[in-house]
């Protein structure tokens, strides 16, 4: 059985650049568009990288500022300040 | 200073923060201090392994709430000034609102208290502050859902007395005793009920789907709120499998505790969330999908993926999984059936869904649709259009665990309601499952307690013995207003207005209702 | 017709839910109202706790104070959460400005080593304090049904951690963030006889089981003698003393606590004024509490600005507590 890891977004400009992000780490990932929601799937482990985010946004970026924009989560998750991941074993 | 030591590391500069600020007491007895951590029997040996599940500190907390909170506001206000109500697909939407704010903003406050009470019972400090947070966002949803709902009060009816109805509406004892139940059970089992079970494994179904839907259906101030209160809902998932992971890592004699809540509380929340079924299928006009698909998705996907996860502590699937995931293709039809027949002592209308409708809930569900609801729906559909809109005067026959009506089917047999029944203590108590009556063979003393609405009002306890009493004087239901079939109301009536206005050419037929 | 047929739909049906219409009238309520009246469950509780089966959940007699509705303690800033929120986020702006100059030129790191150690001697073990005054209110806030009273304990309570934190970091900023000087600084909260009163004061109120208790003890007696004492007085003399920079960081105590004053007095008015049972009952309290607050401060009044000012402090605590209708502690008389 697959096991997939998500992450779910408000679909507003902060997620654009969100989904750019995972989608350029994560080439595997999956994206669905749903009424005001944006979510994105993958096998077993997705990472959201601090250092892709600051150059899609030409700006520092706190992990925790996604915080604003989240809608849901499956997985465990591992954040530090370079990163947040949902990973499962 | 001597700053020889290595600089911290985020994780550990967080512990600084938080638990390092508690110490060991030697003034007072800790048992003394938390008295309510160990009649439980879970066994935990070192709270400092406890992982801080998000790493928020205060000032980074009022700061990301704040910048949420304005947002969230600026809509609020942009929505009652625009008058966004009028915007909406179609007013019988505005029943889903109607059951959210009786049957789960009470619940928001509840979380609210309970979290409040085990950020003080647990000696471990990190997780006290974990729980503490997750108790004033709480406070900050039953807050918003107030105020997103204060518009739609203006507009509509049956959102006027929320709290009071939770409190005593048949049919609201259900969320009413899920909360209750976890809130009177010692610490740990509150987090495995609500962190977990209830936040981490299943609330997704509530707020994810329906609050998409809610924006499909173009209500701005809804959607903004649901979403807005699942931001900070991801932290409350991460508290929720961090906590679990937690007790089961401090102790193997923790496993069956454990196993035995997570299979008590997935099955009290699947029957809870059968209402929510229902508030997909049958009342959003516009569908974003249907419930078995969410089902699907979210717990049969998502669940699977953490219980293959948490096969490492020897967890297996909630017992009765089977059972949930197969009514998946019936529960919605099932309850939705119930509410049509009992609507005269509900906060909102019912009605048959249109032809269209029935298409898609026969495309939905092909398998059960068409064979065992369908044919139900036209009858009555047809009945109401004679002029005998159906309706049951007979009090139903409650659960005495999850409480709601004895309307389920067997699992391998959908033409058959599933019933069952022992006798306790000389006493004779009914259940609608095994799921149910499991729960209450392992705690007797509990369930007995159980305030069953059709028993009190039986027993006089509700201002009343007729219905009609009951609904008006006990409930605060205004008969006429609140209750009964959508198609007629009061609700519909101003809704055509509305339509009429901005549609025009239909003023002539409506300027009647609006009067 | 057709105007009439708008007037109609857009004119509102009712002002305000049921439950705020049955305290305000029906007219149009403020976020306030809506967010903080009758929200929670008051009745056909469905099984008594398993940790407390003397009580039901939301038991009214979980205090011995009675009042005829608690709902008649209301919060004079009005706070509900939104607006708490913003009003913190604006005062962590400008406490997160001052922290970051006072990193970023050193202004602690460069005083006198001596003065360092007093502050993690004097200032700094006060988190701890911190911890206790969070669970405390995070107590009361379980305990509490009315929701304009709990919701300003779980501010209280959320506020107490916060400020224990910023504690915390003027310790991160001596030790350059290596946890050394708030391993020191716990030492002295454990070990120090400066400190042990004012620990045993925390212990036991960690076993108050009355909430309203509590939060006499807590919020006004405890707070009302150290708050002035640490951060009015303290302040002071740490400024005399060649350490004036750790005011920035302690601004938003100062500001904070004026704040709190508005809604713990406005409570004591109305519970106190209430009856002459809570007034008796509530002198008794602080008959018990007040001079052990008093005791537990004196050593750090006596390391620093002197007992006489930790006197003045009580008198003025005595002063407020008169405004509410009670009298000084019996152990100010003695």
């Amino acid at each position: 059985m697959s096991q997939l890891v998500f992450i779910a977004f408000q679909d507003n400009d902060n997620a654009r650049y969100l989904v750019e992000a995972i989608q350029e780490d994560n080439p595997r990932a999956e994206v669905q568009h749903q009424p005001a929601m944006i979510r994105i799937q993958a096998e077993k482990r997705l990472v959201i990288n601090r250092e892709t985010m600051e150059e899609k946004l030409g700006r520092e970026w706190d992990v925790q500022e996604m915080l604003v924009d989240v809608i849901s989560i499956g997985g465990n998750v591992d954040e530090d300040d370079d990163h947040f991941i949902l990973e499962w074993n | 200073m001597a700053t020889k030591n290595k600089k911290l590391n985020l994780k550990d500069r967080y512990q600084y923060l938080t638990r390092d600020m508690a110490w060991e007491p030697t003034y007072q007895d800790k048992k003394d201090i938390f008295p309510d951590e160990d009649f439980e029997g879970i066994k935990i040996t070192d709270w400092s392994q406890w992982e801080d599940p998000f790493r928020l500190t205060m000032d980074a907390y009022w700061k990301y709430q704040a910048e949420k909170e304005k947002k969230l506001y600026a809509i609020f206000d942009a929505f009652a000034q625009n008058n966004g109500h009028q915007n909406i697909s179609d007013a019988r939407y505005v029943n889903a609102l109607k059951l959210f704010l009786s049957g789960v903003s009470p619940l928001e406050h509840a979380a609210f208290q309970g979290y409040a009470k085990v950020g003080r019972q647990f000696s471990g400090a990190g997780a006290r502050v974990a729980c503490q947070m997750q108790a004033i966002d709480e406070l900050r949803h039953s807050q918003t859902q107030q105020h997103a709902m204060s518009h739609y009060n203006k507009h509509f009816n049956g959102l006027h007395d929320a709290a009071h109805m939770h409190d005593r509406v048949w049919f609201l004892s259900v969320p009413k005793s899920f909360f209750d139940d976890a809130r009177s059970a010692g610490p740990f089992e509150f987090l495995t009920a609500i962190s977990f079970s209830f936040e981490y494994v299943l609330t997704n179904l509530l707020f994810v789907p329906f609050m998409s839907g809610a924006a499909y259906n173009g209500d701005m101030a809804t959607v903004t709120f649901g979403f807005s209160a699942q931001s900070d809902e991801a932290r409350h998932m991460t508290l929720g499998l961090e906590v679990i992971k937690f007790i089961l890592e401090q102790h193997e004699d923790n496993v069956p505790i454990v196993q035995r809540w997570i299979d008590k509380w997935f099955w009290r929340g699947f029957r809870l969330l059968s209402l929510v079924g229902m508030m997909m299928d049958y009342m959003l006009p516009k569908k974003v999908m249907s419930w078995s698909e969410a089902w699907e998705m979210y717990y049969e996907q998502n669940g699977g993926a953490l219980f293959k996860d948490l096969e490492r502590y020897g967890i297996r699937p909630p017992k009765y999984q089977d059972v949930a995931n197969d009514a998946k293709n019936h529960v919605s039809h099932q309850a939705w059936s119930t509410f049509y027949q009992y609507s005269q002592a509900t906060n909102f209308h019912t009605w048959m869904p249109e032809k269209e409708e029935m298409d898609w809930l026969s495309q939905k569900y092909p398998d059960t649709f068409d064979k065992y609801y369908r044919p139900r729906f036209e009858h009555w559909d047809k009945e109401h259009a004679e002029g005998r809109r159906f309706y049951n005067n007979t009090l139903p026959q409650l659960c005495q665990v999850c409480q709601i009506p004895t309307i389920f089917t067997e699992k391998d047999d959908p033409t058959m309601l599933s019933h069952r029944q022992i006798v306790h203590e000389g006493e004779r108590f009914h259940f609608c499952s095994d799921g149910c009556c499991d729960i209450f063979k392992h705690e007797p003393e509990k369930y007995v307690q159980a305030w069953l609405p059709v028993h009190q009002i039986y027993q006089g306890n509700c201002e009343g013995e007729d219905v009609e009493t009951v609904v008006s004087k006990y409930y605060h239901i205004n008969i006429g207003e609140d209750n009964f079939e959508y198609i007629g109301s009061p609700d519909h009536k101003r809704w055509l207005a509305i339509k009429g206005e901005s549609g025009g050419n239909k003023a002539d037929s409506t300027d009647q209702d609006a009067a | 017709m057709s105007i009439e047929i708008k007037t109609n739909s857009a004119e509102p049906i009712r002002h305000t839910f049921g439950h705020i219409a049955r305290r305000f009238g029906d007219k149009p309520a403020s976020r306030y109202q809506e967010a903080s009246y009758d929200l929670e469950a008051k009745t056909n509780f469905h099984y008594r706790p398993l940790w407390d089966s003397k009580h039901t959940l939301n038991d009214p007699t979980r205090t011995a104070v009675q009042m005829e509705d608690w709902y008649a303690v209301t919060d004079p800033r009005q706070f509900y959460y939104g607006a708490y929120v913003g009003n913190r986020a604006k005062m962590q702006e400008s406490a997160d400005t001052s922290f970051s100059f006072c990193d970023k030129r050193n202004l602690l790191t460069r005083l006198p080593e001596s003065t360092q150690k007093q502050l993690l001697r004097l200032l700094v073990p006060l988190r701890h304090v911190e911890l206790g005054a969070n669970m405390n209110n995070s107590k009361i806030a379980g305990d509490v049904n009315a929701t304009t009273v709990s919701q300003m304990h779980i501010y209280q309570a959320m506020d107490r951690l916060g400020m224990g934190q910023y504690l915390s970091r003027i310790a991160l900023m001596l030790d350059g963030s290596t946890g050394t000087g708030l391993d020191e600084s716990k030492g002295y909260w454990m070990d120090d006889g400066l400190w042990q009163p004012m620990r045993k004061l925390v212990e036991d109120t960690l076993v108050v089981d009355d909430w309203f208790e509590l939060t006499l003890v807590q919020n006004i007696l405890i707070d009302g003698l150290m708050y002035p004492l640490v951060y009015e007085k303290m302040d002071q003399w740490l400024g005399e003393n060649g350490a004036e920079d750790v005011s920035m960081l302690t601004e938003f105590m100062r500001d904070w606590y004026k704040e709190s004053l508005r809604w713990t007095n406005a409570m004591m008015k109305a519970v106190v004024g209430e009856s002459e049972a809570n007034a008796k009952l509530i002198q008794s309290w602080v008959d018990q509490w007040e001079p052990q607050a008093y005791k537990a401060l004196t050593p750090l009044a006596e390391t620093t600005v002197g007992t006489e000012a930790l006197d003045e402090i009580r008198a003025q605590l005595t002063t407020r507590l008169n405004k509410f209708g009670l009298q000084q502690s019996q152990g100010v008389a003695a």
